[in-house]
């Protein structure tokens, strides 16, 4: 019989369920976040609590087999939230803490490329929002900015923005996922905010923004647009680069 | 700020300033020092990307598109009936500042039309890099251009403050020059770079030495050449190329396919297709050069001095040369796998880390990413199956070609045409 470990969703509590496993010398074993579960008959299920002590120990422990970048490359996995990632994080635990040799380039194991392609897939929507974030300069004087990522990747973006815009006070907020991160002069804090719903309708940035902050955006709205070359036009390419979902964070792509 | 007047200025001399497509701002390592502005390592960011698909990565503008010059290719030279205008030092300071501010930018791309004299056009700027580094305290990219025949002196301070520097040299040939730029020589175009290398290798040459160097041009310098502008040949460009990158240690070199922007007799005409193929025929062999370990004489020579259009440069090669061919992907060298059609530099690199563990076989090259439907004809792997025909050249470049599909096919057939049309290309 298989056991159905279910856990709140967080990265400790994946690793609170790891810590489980061998605790408990599991062998037919399935990680699932709660949400995703759907009762079944034959599989036995269990709820695991997120305990921070255990999931520090089980990250701690992996160093012996598994080496920074590796470790770095499954907490990028797990942020990714595709279904069933937590059974390949498991699985290459597993397969990394029992083997005698370094398991990290074995590309012909499909389920360690799995993970390299999800690394690949989550990195690139690390890299669009360091990119793609506008900033909106608000009335009292914070730089603001939403996103909605494929991935939960704004923990991943903090380092670079925190280092950058060390002079400045601003917000990134997922809307997806309803966090945000703050940077206040000094820290970058996670925070959880009730947006005014108006607050990206064009007749109302007035009430939000100032008026600099809106005469910067027809600038960088008419730049962008003397920038392009017409006898060059390639709207395949283009959208390549800005798929359509990112449109609507993008001062130069909206109307 | 008066964004009404600075917007009719940032039209027109952004609009001045696209035809130069580099918008690289990687390479560079200026940290965020005491909690100022900005930083540039590393990678660089593309923060949008043009209709046309172009990187916006710089704020990339002209400092003003009056010019003393009357270069037949340039769309701001002398004789040019268009709208000119100049931005005051203090405003591309602050459309900078508040750009990077926003995320929109990277940093700054600065070039300017020639006023006055090169020393005067290069003091102003340097003026803006130097305000920016030193009062704004930004630490953001900064591309300046070298101006042709800017002093010595004016290139070490350049260098002080700008994280790349560039001259474009437009002109493949010295006699496509004397064609369409009468007034300019290539010895101008060439004191500036020269001085820039020098202030490069002297600078790490310190480094070793001392703790404390003023970092300069961290992120080295580059060029751009316009393609299909004076009939020169894929072989004059790519060896005029593989010289600046071997005299100047280049860090890129940029292929621009001429934009027709003049009635000009000596000129393709307005309305001729735009050689996008051509270009990347041309961008595809610069990457062979520096990435792959071609030697440009392999590529291009007496024999081909012009690219094939219908394949790229690397099977055009492996075809030519059959007889190196077929290799074992569990045994062969790096150098030798870079050369294999359908292996690129991503799957080399997994394919040398996978083969530690097991032989690879078809299925494991598929998944790691390798484009089996051109490398199979040129690899053999832990398989008792594989290409075994002996076939020529000619039939395998048409059975490939019927395997796969151009992202030019469209392209590819209008611009054959234009290829085999005589009057386009030789001005």
């Amino acid at each position: 019989m298989k056991t159905i470990l279910k856990y709140e969703g967080s990265f400790e509590g994946l690793l609170s369920s790891v810590f489980y496993v061998y605790e408990h010398k599991l062998k037919e074993v399935s990680i699932i976040k709660e949400e995703h579960y759907e009762p079944n008959f034959f599989d036995h299920s269990i709820t695991i609590l997120s305990e921070p002590k255990k999931a520090k120990g089980v990250w701690q422990g992996l160093s012996k087999k598994i080496s920074p970048k590796a470790k770095t490359k499954l907490y990028k996995a797990f942020l990714s939230e595709t279904l069933n990632i937590e059974n390949t994080i498991l699985y290459y635990i597993r397969k990394g803490l029992s083997a005698s040799v370094s398991i990290e380039n074995d590309f012909t194991d499909s389920e360690i490329l799995h993970i390299e392609k999800t690394v690949k897939k989550v990195d690139r929507e690390k890299h669009r929002m360091d990119a793609f974030v506008r900033f909106q300069l608000t009335k009292d004087g914070i730089y603001f900015a939403t996103i909605e990522p494929d991935f939960d990747v704004l923990p991943l973006n903090t380092s670079h923005f925190k280092s950058r815009y060390a002079d400045q006070r601003w917000l990134i907020y997922d809307i997806k996922r309803n966090y945000g991160i703050f940077y206040d002069l000094l820290n970058v804090q996670t925070i959880t905010l009730e947006l005014s719903k108006d607050i990206h309708r064009g007749d109302k940035a007035s009430l939000y923004f100032t008026y600099e902050e809106i005469e910067f955006q027809k600038l960088w709205f008419n730049y962008f647009n003397s920038s392009n070359i017409g006898s060059r036009k390639n709207i395949k390419l283009h959208i390549k680069h800005i798929p359509k979902r990112y449109w609507k964070f993008l001062t130069e792509k909206k109307n | 700020m008066d964004f009404k007047r600075i917007n009719e200025k940032l039209e027109i001399l952004a609009d001045a300033a696209k035809y130069d497509v580099s918008c690289s701002s990687s390479g560079s390592n200026r940290k965020n020092t005491n909690k100022g502005l900005g930083n540039s390592n590393g990678m660089g960011i593309c923060h949008s990307y043009t209709e046309d698909g172009r990187c916006v990565s710089l704020l990339k503008i002209l400092l003003t598109n009056h010019c003393i010059f009357d270069c037949a290719y340039c769309v701001t030279r002398k004789s040019n009936d268009i709208k000119r205008a100049a931005f005051k030092v203090q405003e591309v300071v602050d459309l900078t500042i508040n750009f990077y501010r926003r995320n929109y930018i990277e940093g700054l791309f600065l070039s300017s039309g020639i006023f006055k004299n090169a020393d005067y056009t290069m003091e102003r700027l340097i003026a803006v890099a130097k305000k920016l580094r030193q009062e704004e305290n930004f630490n953001g990219y900064i591309h300046l251009k070298s101006i042709p025949g800017a002093s010595d002196e004016l290139m070490r301070e350049a260098g002080l403050y700008a994280d790349r520097l560039s001259v474009n040299i437009e002109i493949p040939t010295e006699k496509g020059l004397k064609l369409l730029a009468p007034e300019k020589d290539r010895k101008d175009f060439i004191k500036p770079m020269e001085k820039v290398k020098n202030e490069i290798i002297q600078y790490k040459n310190e480094k070793k030495l001392l703790k404390k160097v003023p970092i300069y041009a961290p992120a080295g310098q580059s060029t751009q050449m316009i393609v299909g502008a004076s009939g020169e040949t894929d072989a004059e460009i790519m060896y005029t190329s593989a010289y600046f990158y071997k005299s100047f240690n280049l860090k890129r070199v940029y292929y621009s396919g001429y934009v027709p922007i003049s009635n000009d007799s000596r000129l393709p005409t307005i309305g001729s297709a735009v050689p996008i193929l051509r270009e990347n025929r041309l961008y595809q062999t610069d990457w062979l050069l520096r990435l792959y370990g071609f030697d440009v004489r392999e590529l291009l020579n007496k024999e081909h001095p012009n690219l094939e259009s219908d394949i790229d440069p690397k099977l055009s090669w492996a075809l030519r040369n059959l007889d190196q061919f077929p290799i074992d992907v569990n045994k062969a060298d790096m150098r030798m796998l870079l050369r294999v059609p359908g292996l690129g530099l991503k799957s080399v690199n997994k394919i040398i880390k996978a083969r530690r563990y097991r032989k690879l076989n078809w299925e494991h090259l598929k998944s790691i990413g390798a484009s089996l439907n051109r490398a199979k004809y040129f690899i053999v792997c832990d398989s008792t199956i594989f290409e075994t025909k002996d076939r020529t050249s000619a039939q395998l470049k048409s059975i490939i070609l019927s395997n796969s599909s151009s992202k030019f096919s469209a392209t590819l057939s209008n611009q054959l045409s234009l290829f085999d049309n005589p009057n386009t290309l030789s001005a």
